[in-house]
């Protein structure tokens, strides 16, 4: 690594580091080797087709699956066994489920402050002022007394944005958030994105949408068959993409 | 009327027809209860069969923790409101619904109203603490409650107001709802544990769990009754002191009910998607903070209806306590029987036996469906 590399490095800190992640389901070798950086404040889009381990990726990088070779170092915590990193790591990282995950017995208030007031042992009524302001920025603040069960799938999954966000994460993690979708609802979920992208906080999302790709990503990195098969700025990535895998994915999805 | 019983030839021959045959069974019970019945069985050993030999000056215990019993109603009523409207107005209605019975005492009487006043007042005065404490009140009484009558029904070794009545002298009713009370309050925080246990990461605990989970069900809970009152005496080393034999009528009971329990909480338990784990966990909720919070309320919601299921079963089988000579209400009814003042009452007694079971089970299956109806509030 020449000095030039490392210093440049050290400017823009990465806020996770990836060193060769493996991961294996029983005999099949899900994960062979991922290499990545993801520098604070970035929005790194994850393509690949379904099968290839991008869910499987960032779901190890807070321990929602375990990785058994490799190294994850997550806001300069190392993720082991050990139950109190992994905690902490759970704290700084947000995540966003396809199929929304709201608790359906809390109302979406409730859902909102749960973790802030548990884990953060923030103040009731400063958790809800804050839960409010979320709901807000997500757009439905007039939902907060309802259940889950009673909002669209795109209410929901802004409520599950929001819910992420109370805990004021440095990171947030989208696992398909708009794959369960109604084609309608895509976009009010999109526009939360890219809102959130826009305000500087670290991304990771895997996601078939590549107009939300085109427009925030600092990055898209490419799986197929548990690597990394090219990793490159939207542009390059959408016109000239090198890798043949990639090009044949682009000319299915586009 | 019509549409449903007389809406074609064939159907309107079988309504003719069972109308026939059920005429034809209700004739001779309905004579026979009008009739034949020698139904003066029943008042004169009403007190026995309502409390067993629990003394007559001690008996004011009894109509405190009925009297606490209608606060709670009282405050449930104020605390949970509409929905649970018209169980409460049956529910305030049973005092004086009793006060019509023929044969009670004066004293009697005039301690059910005494239950409707204090339902009333309580409801009337607690409707004026706001809402939220009010309902955290409610439960707060919900749990506090049946301890409580134990310790009144028991009473204390060192009291001179409330003397220790050994339980010995519990018999009837009054027993028959003491075991199921203390067998479902006990058995089932038990079989929530057992539950979690079966799904222990920890292979020690999952094991003991299993084991424990799967003896238990293994064999019948009259076996587990006669080895408590049998033999248990026999393992113990000599000299111990002999243990109160309700005391171990109970004990079998709630470990027998919690394997049981377990096993419904399991099932619960399963029923909640794995995304709901990972939701909980993702946010930074620790392992005890996601049961507590997440699963454990949607797993027990999910399986309110067994659970009750259970309960009543619960409730019937302890009728079994009668076989090992405790005289619950069945075994109280086997002693009246016994008595030759009484022979040949057989049917009667039975059959107030049986409608006082079958009105608690009922009245037990109907709360639940207002539980159920209560919690499924913003489910789909």
């Amino acid at each position: 690594m020449s000095e030039n590399q490392m210093a440049n490095q050290a400017s823009n800190e990465p806020i996770i580091v990836c060193r060769d992640v493996h991961k294996w389901y029983g005999n099949f070798h899900v994960l062979h080797g991922i290499d990545l950086d993801v520098g604070t404040g970035e929005v790194i889009v994850i393509a690949g087709p379904s099968g290839s381990g991008k869910s499987t990726f960032i779901r190890c990088i807070n321990r929602l699956e375990e990785h058994q070779k490799g190294d994850i170092i997550v806001d300069g915590i190392e993720l082991t066994h050990d139950v109190r990193n992994i905690e902490a790591i759970r704290r700084e990282t947000g995540m966003v489920f396809q199929q929304f995950n709201l608790f359906p017995h809390l109302t979406v208030m409730q859902n909102i402050t749960l973790a802030p007031i548990q884990v953060r042992k923030k103040k009731k009524q400063e958790a809800e002022e804050r839960a409010m302001q979320l709901l807000e920025r997500v757009g439905i603040p007039e939902q907060a007394e309802k259940y889950p069960g009673q909002l669209s799938g795109g209410q929901q999954q802004r409520v599950a944005i929001a819910r992420a966000l109370a805990m004021e994460p440095k990171i947030m993690l989208f696992d398909e958030p708009t794959s369960a979708l109604d084609p309608e609802m895509i976009k009010e979920v999109l526009d939360v994105m890219i809102e959130l992208a826009e305000s500087g906080i670290t991304m990771l999302v895997v996601t078939h949408e590549m107009g939300f790709a085109r427009a925030v990503a600092n990055r898209v990195c490419m799986f197929d068959e548990g690597v990394i098969v090219e990793e490159a700025d939207p542009e390059t990535f959408f016109l000239h993409p090198k890798h043949e895998r990639t090009k044949l994915f682009l000319s299915q999805i586009l | 009327m019509r549409r449903n019983l007389f809406n074609g030839w064939l159907n309107s021959i079988l309504t003719l027809v069972s109308l026939a045959l059920i005429i034809l069974m209700l004739r001779p019970l309905v004579s026979w209860v009008f009739t034949g019945a020698e139904w003066a069985v029943i008042p004169a050993n009403w007190n026995l069969l309502m409390r067993g030999s629990y003394p007559a000056e001690e008996v004011w215990r009894l109509w405190l923790s009925l009297y606490l019993l209608a606060a709670v109603a009282g405050l449930a009523w104020a605390a949970w409101g509409k929905s649970i409207n018209a169980t409460m107005i049956v529910t305030f209605a049973v005092p004086l619904i009793l006060m019509l019975l023929p044969w009670l005492s004066m004293t009697a009487r005039v301690n059910l109203a005494i239950m409707f006043a204090v339902a009333v007042v309580t409801f009337v005065l607690t409707r004026y603490i706001p809402l939220k404490p009010r309902i955290r009140i409610a439960v707060i009484a919900l749990i506090v409650y049946f301890p409580l009558i134990i310790l009144i029904i028991r009473g204390f070794d060192f009291s001179v107001q409330m003397p220790l009545v050994p339980s010995s002298l519990w018999g009837g009713l009054l027993l028959s709802l003491l075991l199921s009370v203390v067998g479902i309050v006990f058995s089932f925080p038990l079989g929530v544990l057992l539950a979690l246990g079966r799904q222990s990461k920890l292979p020690a605990i999952k094991m003991l769990s299993v084991i424990y989970i799967e003896f238990i069900r293994g064999v019948p809970l009259i076996s587990l009754l006669f080895m408590g009152q049998v033999m248990l005496q026999l393992f113990l080393p000599v000299g111990t002191p002999p243990i109160d034999r309700v005391l171990r009528a109970m004990v079998a009971i709630v470990l027998f009910s919690a394997a049981y329990s377990a096993e419904n909480v399991r099932a619960g338990l399963q029923s909640i998607p794995k995304g709901q784990y990972e939701a909980a966990h993702a946010l930074g909720l620790s392992n005890f903070q996601s049961m507590t919070r997440i699963i454990l309320p949607q797993a027990i919601t999910a399986v309110i209806p067994v659970l009750v299921g259970q309960f009543i079963g619960l409730f019937k089988d302890t009728s079994l306590v009668a076989l090992v000579g405790l005289l619950d209400l069945l075994g109280i009814a086997r002693s009246i029987l016994g008595n030759p003042n009484w022979l040949g009452t057989q049917k009667e007694v039975y059959v107030v036996v049986a409608l006082i079971y079958w009105v608690f089970s009922y009245a037990m299956s109907h709360a639940s469906r207002q539980v159920e109806a209560a919690t499924s509030v913003g489910e789909h």
